[in-house]
């Protein structure tokens, strides 16, 4: 291995282009997603007049706030190799527990405990499953998706869950200006919860991902669990841990589309889960494992967010918003990797 | 082609630029399907552009996610609130999860109905059913009327289960108003519990037991189905009509083996067209739309708004030769 290096490097070789860290920045997957958001944004601001104003664009995030949460840690639980299907059911058995609670004249603290609480079983049973009994997570999480969500199933039937106390709304339909320290600046009087929460966690799972030796284990077991076991990392714990994580995102979210919605149905965030990792992948995480960044996220959560209410404004039918997001995350993940190819033919 | 052309409309991001502000006057009108692609609500946008058309100046915004979900409806009410449309008349998929996001299209400005699939009281001024109950009972028994000589004779019912609130509530109905037709004689009613074959077995039953019964009532689409192919297979045909609440593509093949001669069901395209006229009367502010109101809606009459905020459109439509193969291919 040494010689061979040693080797390679007594032949004089100059490469046609060094990767400076400009460059290195400007060929960035986050920057590519960084120039389609803005490309988007004029895009949408050019097509309708009704886009570039606070309060739309306000609203216009509830489209990805949170699904984001959740896409957040499942960003990680991707990296590292495992993959969590149930997350939207994980939403409606929550998003029942709540209800019922709130029938039985629970108050709003007590609701959000228990949303998140039934959360963090539910991560707890899959990791469980999972990390101690070593079941592959796709077939597991196929498995809890429909029994969580069949679970809501019977508790609600075709009945709904209503009457939460008026204070349990705020979290997905109040605004920070409801607190009398929020900067009256203007601009800031339509800043919502749920904005705050995204941004917090985008930070919180940033720094967790990115900043701490936590971090770097799960980018070592999603690149060789096998590795990372002789190395001494605690695979399964830290696949638990992972898997409690995004049990806890999904009570959170639960927390806050229940509230936005006021009422809870079985088919409530139907779909969700292959939004979230489309998210993730969109945001460039590999599906594989190993590799992907909070950063990339987050903007494939604006670009998405931009994506559906731009075309909304124009009132461009669903079905066209799907298949438009469908090509969009083709065209992101393909763009790089045929660019690669034409350069390295070029340098051949 | 047609999605094609959808699709072409989606991509041009630009071009919409040019079209965009074009009609900056005209009334709004977001008229809120629970799904795009499904042919009973392509019918009523098609009465929606109908009424916009007839009363000028008025732009129909047909919309709706892809899936039935009330999430993907609250995506779509929020694209409308923001371009600030005047009213929006919905068809929700969930009576509840949509009135927040209706309530503040309501602080707005904007006037909201709900026609269809109904919306909550507190997330719309008033709600537009197809029809009432009442109208549904009278004309099951008109139905069978027309199908007696003379207006005389047996019929019996065949429902779906004995505990459908629907089915129920109009049975109770057609009781009630029997004395109106005199010539009619309830002979008994039947249970097919909305399943094709118990429905069919229990319409057989019915023939070979009560061989003066001369039509069969059926105010489910699956049970006038079964009970159609029963009377048809048992050779019947001309001696036993059946009749009730159909859809036209399932009942086509009926009303051509002589089956059926006609049976009724809402209409889309006037659903449509009524919703519209409400919308745009509220947005005129010709009327406040309360309990007790009547609004002017066209080629449909006036429409009365009753308790809750409920208004029924009209009596149910009668399809048959004449016109059940053009609707067969909308619904």
């Amino acid at each position: 291995m040494s010689i061979m290096t040693a080797d390679k490097q007594s032949v004089r070789h100059i490469p046609d282009r060094l990767s400076t860290p400009i460059g290195r920045l400007l060929g960035s997957w986050e920057t590519l997603l960084a120039a389609v958001a803005i490309a988007i944004f004029i895009a949408n601001s050019l097509a309708s007049p009704h886009f570039l104003d606070p309060w739309n664009l306000s609203d216009a995030t509830y489209n990805f706030t949170e699904k984001a949460m959740i896409a957040f840690a499942m960003t990680l639980l991707i990296i590292s190799g495992e993959i969590d299907l149930s997350v939207a059911a994980i939403i409606a058995l929550a998003s029942t527990a709540m209800g019922a609670a709130a029938q039985a004249g629970f108050q709003t603290p007590a609701l959000v405990g228990i949303g998140l609480g039934v959360g963090l079983l539910c991560g707890a049973f899959n990791g469980l499953l999972v990390a101690r009994i070593g079941l592959p997570s796709i077939v597991v999480t196929i498995g809890t998706m429909s029994l969580f969500r069949g679970i809501a199933q019977i508790v609600l039937g075709d009945q709904a869950y209503g009457g939460y106390p008026p204070s349990f709304a705020w979290f997905g339909q109040g605004y920070m200006s409801d607190f009398s320290w929020w900067p009256t600046l203007p601009g800031f009087e339509v800043v919502t919860f749920e904005m705050i929460a995204f941004v917090l966690f985008a930070v919180v799972f940033g720094i967790l991902l990115h900043r701490t030796t936590f971090g770097r284990w799960i980018y070592a077991i999603g690149n060789n669990a096998f590795a990372a076991q002789f190395s001494g990392i605690p695979v399964q714990r830290t696949k638990f841990i992972l898997f409690l994580m995004t049990g806890l995102m999904s009570g959170f979210a639960a927390v806050c589309l229940t509230s936005r919605l006021g009422s809870t149905r079985h088919t409530i965030a139907a779909g969700w889960e292959l939004e979230a990792i489309t998210m993730a992948v969109l945001g460039g995480v590999s599906i594989l494992g190993g590799s992907g960044t909070i950063l990339g996220v987050v903007l494939a959560a604006v670009v998405m967010g931009l994506v559906t209410f731009g075309l909304g404004l124009l009132n461009v039918p669903g079905i066209v918003m799907s298949i438009f997001i469908g090509l969009l995350l083709i065209l992101v993940i393909a763009l790089p990797i045929v660019f690669r190819r034409i350069r390295s033919r070029a340098s051949a | 082609m047609k999605l094609f052309a959808k699709l072409a409309v989606g991509t041009a991001l630009g071009l919409a630029l040019l079209t965009g502000t074009a009609s900056a006057e005209n009334i709004k009108i977001g008229l809120v399907v629970k799904s795009l692609g499904n042919g009973f609500f392509e019918a009523a946008n098609k009465g929606a552009q109908e009424a916009a058309k007839e009363l000028g100046g008025v732009d129909i915004i047909y919309t709706g996610p892809t899936t039935t979900t009330a999430e993907g409806q609250i995506e779509v009410i929020n694209a409308l609130i923001a371009q600030k449309v005047d009213a929006i008349a919905i068809s929700a998929n969930d009576p509840d999860a949509v009135v927040p996001a209706l309530k503040k299209a309501a602080q707005r400005g904007i006037k909201v109905i709900s026609w269809d699939s109904g919306v909550n009281k507190d997330g719309r001024i008033l709600h537009l059913n197809p029809s009432s109950n009442e109208l549904i009972g009278n004309m099951c028994l008109k139905l069978a009327a027309d199908h007696l000589p003379g207006g005389k004779g047996d019929f019996a019912i065949l429902s779906a289960t004995s505990t459908s609130t629907n089915q129920n509530t109009w049975i109770a109905e057609m009781k009630k108003q029997l004395p109106k037709y005199p010539g009619l004689n309830l002979v008994t009613t039947v249970y097919g519990d909305d399943l094709a074959d118990k429905s069919y077995r229990e319409a057989q039953g019915l023939l070979t037991s009560h061989p003066n019964v001369k039509v069969i009532v059926a105010p489910t689409t699956v049970g006038v189905l079964a009970a159609s192919q029963a009377v048809k297979d048992a050779g019947k045909i001309g001696q036993v009509y059946v009749t009730g609440l159909g859809l036209p593509s399932e009942m086509a093949g009926a009303v051509h083996s002589g089956a059926t001669k006609q049976f009724a069901i809402w209409n889309p395209i006037d659903l449509g067209y009524s919703a519209t006229q409400l919308a745009y009367r509220l947005v005129k502010k010709e009327t406040d739309g309360k309990p007790g109101s009547e609004i002017n809606a066209g080629r449909m009459g006036k429409i009365k708004v009753g308790d809750n905020g409920e208004a029924a459109m009209a009596d149910p439509f009668v399809y048959d030769a004449k016109n059940v193969d053009e609707f067969a291919k909308i619904f």
